[in-house]
């Protein structure tokens, strides 16, 4: 079942188009990515979703709610956690939570209880009492994800839950989100440029770009829709090449730089195989990653993408 | 979904804005020393500085008393415009971002923030009363709850036009321009400093416009016993003016983008 309907949705900036025509479902209960360069479009999909922005046209609903007509009842339904954290720097990470858990009517005989019950989960619950301004940046995005969860949201946004932390952090973040699926009822949309964590924590995947859609599918789905692993082999066996011809699993074959490259759908079964039959100097096999297969939608290396969120900028200042 | 048109759910998200505007008030020190140390400087220095030059102001009260519900008013006009202009901080780290998105309304939030300016400008206008208090004005029951109305007027008058200007703020450079146009015009034209009966022609029309100037002459007429004006019609422009800038400040909170 839908939680999210997306139809038609589109903000324009003066001439630029920041989300063009965008049509989507997400279903309850999935992490779903929205994977893209900087500007591709994500935050302003999010900030349409979330009530902070208008549309230009189209509409959505979250949790059965239109985000244009029924805003307040779009806000009791979802969490959010910015791409900046947002909590009050001079508050303890408790008192950030106690603040909004009454913005968001959490009844004040559960709200202890359901306040201690996020910071566990995020594992903040020793430094609740500690002032925000000592939290480092990881810990901060913790306090945001537990701050989002206070009110049971049916919809969890994270904006980007990793940027600008270091490797050790986000690892421990994708930890922190993983269990946050386990634990909570909740479905789960998140924006991302990093691909290993797309691959790593959604269900489904859609790489956005200029404010479309270009691909919607598992990761795996959009991988497999690559071709499969490619081998290459360098190999002084006299006559390889007719030698590997025969194996029907090979789907494509070429010499590179005096290398054998091959497409094959498994190379973990194929390698084996092949090196039994020729003698080899040296091997190695690639699967396709989530970068190739957006390298190959949108013609861009994501990782060579400039920082800065040109997009964002620019809806800051509209 | 009842629960959210409660009025007891409406009361304690304005709680909750107060209570953290409330907070952080008490653990900025240096921002309450600073904010209280600078009208406490004008008040003994200009007081007594001045005050050596014999200015015929009134007769019968002297310089530094003369001045003192000027700079009452002052720490009124200073803390409650930053106050509200604080807004522009809170945008920048996002902090009003995480707000918008609640299910909050404006309103609860332009309320609780105001709550918030008039108490922290009644705790800084009663640290100076009791300084008052030591350089001779004598407080009755009666003046007390005077000055304490005029303080709230004039504070949620003051912090709803800080809010209003920081709503259409987006840099914090626009702060400068708040305290230079806005902050000490709003004190140099209230009166604070001298007397409104002699002063030429220009410099009188614009303290008529100047609100702050009807806090000033009602709390000179509370505390002293002199005003230019009857304590009825100070009272009054007061009242009107801080309801106007009620309504500007909940007009602009109302129609500032979320992000």
């Amino acid at each position: 079942m839908a939680v999210i309907k997306i139809r038609n949705l589109v903000k324009q900036y003066g001439r630029l188009t920041a989300v063009d025509n965008l049509t989507l479902d997400i279903n309850e209960n999935e992490v779903f990515g929205l994977l893209g360069s900087n500007g591709a479009g994500k935050t302003t999909t999010i900030h349409m979703l979330a009530t902070l922005l208008k549309p230009t046209s189209g509409t959505a609903t979250v949790n059965g709610y239109d985000i244009v007509s029924q805003s307040s009842k779009v806000r009791s339904s979802i969490g959010i956690v910015f791409q900046a954290p947002s909590s009050d720097d001079m508050l303890t990470g408790f008192e950030n939570l106690h603040l909004h858990a009454m913005l968001y009517s959490v009844p004040r005989q559960t709200r202890n209880k359901r306040i201690n019950e996020v910071l566990e989960l995020v594992g903040l619950a020793d430094r609740k009492n500690d002032q925000v301004k000592t939290y480092s940046g990881g810990m901060r995005r913790r306090l945001e994800i537990a701050r989002g969860l206070l009110h049971k949201p049916k919809v969890m946004f994270l904006d980007e839950p990793t940027l600008g932390l270091d490797p050790t952090s986000r690892e421990s973040m994708w930890k922190y989100v993983k269990r946050l699926v386990e634990e909570e009822k909740v479905t789960i949309i998140l924006t991302t440029h990093y691909m290993e964590e797309a691959d790593m924590l959604c269900d489904r995947i859609g790489i956005i770009d200029r404010g479309k859609i270009v691909a919607l599918d598992t990761p795996s789905g959009l991988k497999a829709g690559l071709g499969g692993d490619i081998i290459r082999i360098k190999t002084k066996t006299h006559d390889a090449d007719n030698i590997v011809k025969q194996f029907d699993f090979v789907q494509k074959m070429e010499r590179a730089d005096g290398f054998l490259v091959l497409s094959v759908k498994n190379a973990k079964r194929a390698l084996p195989v092949l090196l039994q039959a020729i003698e080899a100097e040296s091997a190695e096999f690639a699967s396709p990653t989530l970068n190739d297969v957006f390298i190959q939608l949108t013609g861009r290396n994501i990782k060579e993408e400039a920082e800065g969120g040109f997009m964002e900028k620019y809806a800051k200042y509209d | 979904m009842q629960s959210t048109i409660s009025v007891e759910d409406q009361l304690t998200k304005i709680y909750a804005i107060w209570l953290r505007e409330f907070k952080v008030f008490l653990r900025e020190k240096s921002r309450l020393v600073a904010s209280t140390f600078t009208p406490i400087l004008w008040l003994f220095v200009i007081g007594s500085g001045l005050g050596s030059a014999n200015p015929s102001t009134v007769p019968g009260v002297d310089y530094q008393q003369f001045i003192f519900p000027g700079i009452v008013s002052m720490s009124i006009i200073f803390s409650s415009v930053f106050f509200g202009s604080y807004i522009i901080w809170d945008r920048k780290f996002d902090f009003l971002k995480s707000v918008m998105v609640a299910p909050v309304s404006r309103g609860s939030v332009f309320v609780g923030k105001s709550l918030g300016g008039m108490t922290t400008s009644l705790i800084q206008a009663a640290i100076l009363l009791a300084i008052g208090a030591a350089i001779g004005i004598h407080f009755t029951p009666l003046s007390l709850m005077q000055d304490v109305a005029i303080i709230l007027l004039m504070s949620f008058g003051l912090t709803s036009l800080g809010l209003a200007l920081g709503s259409y703020m987006y840099s914090l450079e626009g702060f400068q321009m708040i305290v230079s146009f806005v902050v000490f015009p709003l004190f140099f034209l209230s009166g604070a400093l001298f007397p409104l009966d002699k002063l030429p022609g220009w410099l009188g029309i614009l303290t008529a416009v100047d609100p702050a100037t009807y806090g000033v002459d009602a709390m000179r007429n509370a505390m002293l016993g002199v005003g230019s004006h009857p304590a009825m019609l100070d009272f009054g422009v007061l009242t009107a003016y801080t309801a106007a800038l009620g309504l500007f400040g909940i007009y602009s909170f109302g129609r500032m983008k979320a992000v």
